[in-house]
């Protein structure tokens, strides 16, 4: 076979068939596994049922909350998105470390940066199985379809995706660095950004200083964004700017990280005896 | 020696103030079977991880196939592949799935035609549909084979291969590598504490003792050389630090 069985692109510094191949390897592990889809969808739905009794209880209890019925379930299912968007990118990773497999990725013609592209791949897939069905469900039992939001709903999901992506690769960058002790970051990591990200109020009830750090949080300006537009007072460009720039510098500062530990792990020999 | 598929120039590994790999020149001819022989630490799995580049060198230089391996290691690994009974295949995959993943990785233009042919060949055709987490070691090692000879590697590194299987499998895929070199004409790199698949299949050895190549040569050679009888003997007297003495006996 040779050279001439094998593709040309191969030998670039970038493939997206590599890419392509390790999409497919996540989608025959969930494939093969019903409980992880079960649960992919199952906290986002007992979510959606929480708020959405909460949201009952307080319409005739806040004002607030009654002048936007769905501002409570919008952000509730807008949260997931960020979270599911950490959870699908570090989880996808730790497969590997669990399955002890990085060794042979790492002598396979994969890169790192391909590595990243196919994290990120399957976090937009396993974030849509996620919070699809809770999306869906919510319109029967309450009432509230996500989706009235248009498109502004579109720019919420990209930002907070990108949020997500940004904390998941922070999160796998340290579990390669210090082994999988250090797995639990995935879940506790992204809930210490939730408080300072104006989820389900807005950032000005914070003390001073701490607005100051939710004003460099780019899931402040969506949130807030998303109020803008389920009040009634439009799409608002500025917020969905400023959130982009900052997801934009993090994503790059974050995979910055992932790539340079990555090389430190290359170093240290921690690609081979990584595993549970 | 003709073209080396691997050329290791003054190579040195340390962690912290341990030096794993200790200023180590070799080469590997291209088309040959070379064994690197050594006591547990004794630098063979980490030269060997350099060499792939999934170990990053403290010093020196890495030339595999004609290419600089710390620059151009994405021209390389397509050309290369690697197996070890240390490094798993992902569990809950079955062997078909894991095989044509890493189909696709290295880029093969029918992914399906070669995972059939690989499958036939290791006779692993019963196991495709099982999934790799429930596979007896002596299967994992099949398929972890299997794995590293889908792209039809021009070079292929080997940890162990024959480790976990029993005699007659063993002696299988010993007489599967004589068959595949002469067929493609690859080079194999062979890491194994099993002297009598060392002594068969390898035309040339290198010994190593605390991160230093201390001696080498063929087998007859080196079995020669020491006055023994048996490559296990000499690896012995080389992991025992005796081999200087048993040279002068043996010139006498």
């Amino acid at each position: 076979m040779r050279r001439e069985g094998i593709r040309q692109s191969t030998f670039r510094l970038f493939a997206w068939h590599r890419v392509g191949a390790m999409v497919l390897r996540h989608l025959y592990l969930l494939r093969s596994s019903w409980p992880r889809l079960v649960e992919m969808a199952y906290w986002p739905i007992v979510q959606m049922i929480m708020w959405g009794f909460i949201t009952q209880f307080f319409l005739t209890h806040s004002g607030w909350v009654a002048q936007a019925s769905g501002v409570l379930l919008g952000a509730v299912l807008l949260w997931d998105v960020m979270f599911r968007g950490n959870l699908g990118l570090s989880l996808s990773f730790m497969e590997e470390m669990w399955s002890r497999n990085l060794g042979h990725l790492s002598v396979s013609p994969l890169r790192p940066i391909e590595l990243v592209a196919a994290l990120i791949g399957m976090s937009l897939i396993r974030t849509v199985i996620g919070v699809l069905p809770a999306a869906l469900l919510a319109i029967p039992l309450y009432h509230f379809s996500i989706f009235e939001l248009g498109l502004p709903l579109l720019t919420f999901f990209a930002n907070l995706m990108m949020s997500g992506w940004c904390v998941g690769l922070a999160v796998s960058a340290l579990v390669l660095r210090f082994g999988l002790g250090a797995e639990s970051l995935a879940w506790v990591m992204i809930f210490a950004l939730a408080p300072l990200s104006g989820i389900y109020y807005p950032i000005d009830v914070l003390p001073g200083w701490l607005q100051v750090v939710a004003s460099a949080l780019p899931p402040s300006y969506v949130f807030e964004g998303m109020r803008e537009v389920m009040f009634g007072h439009g799409f608002r460009v500025d917020l969905f700017a400023t959130a982009l720039a900052l997801n934009l510098l993090y994503l790059a500062a974050s995979a910055g990280l992932f790539l340079h530990i990555f090389q430190v792990a290359r170093q240290r020999g921690l690609l081979l005896n990584m595993g549970e | 020696m003709a073209d080396a598929a691997i050329r290791v120039v003054d190579l040195v590994k340390r962690f912290g103030d341990v030096v794993a790999v200790d200023h180590v020149s070799f080469s590997v001819a291209a088309g040959s079977t070379t064994g690197l022989l050594g006591g547990n630490g004794a630098g063979k799995t980490t030269t060997i991880s350099m060499i792939l580049g999934l170990l990053l060198p403290s010093g020196g230089e890495i030339r595999v196939l004609g290419e600089d391996m710390l620059r151009n290691r994405h021209r390389v690994l397509p050309r290369v592949n690697f197996s070890s009974p240390y490094v798993d295949l992902p569990h809950r995959l079955t062997v078909r799935e894991n095989l044509v993943v890493y189909g696709h990785l290295y880029g093969l233009r029918d992914v399906a035609r070669r995972v059939a042919k690989v499958a036939a060949d290791l006779d692993i055709e019963a196991l495709m549909k099982r999934p790799a987490g429930k596979l007896s070691a002596g299967q994992k090692t099949r398929v972890a084979l299997a794995k590293a000879l889908l792209n039809e590697p021009e070079l292929l590194l080997l940890d162990e291969p024959t480790a976990s299987l029993d005699p007659d499998t063993a002696d299988w895929v010993r007489s599967y590598f004589q068959a595949y070199q002469r067929r493609t004409g690859a080079t194999i790199l062979l890491a194994s504490h099993n002297m009598t698949e060392v002594e068969r299949l390898c035309d040339h050895v290198m010994m190593m003792r605390a991160g230093r190549i201390v001696d080498e040569g063929s087998p007859g050679e080196l079995i020669g050389r020491y006055g023994r009888s048996t490559l296990e003997e000499v690896f012995l007297d080389i992991a025992r630090n005796q081999g200087e003495a048993r040279k002068a006996v043996a010139a006498q």
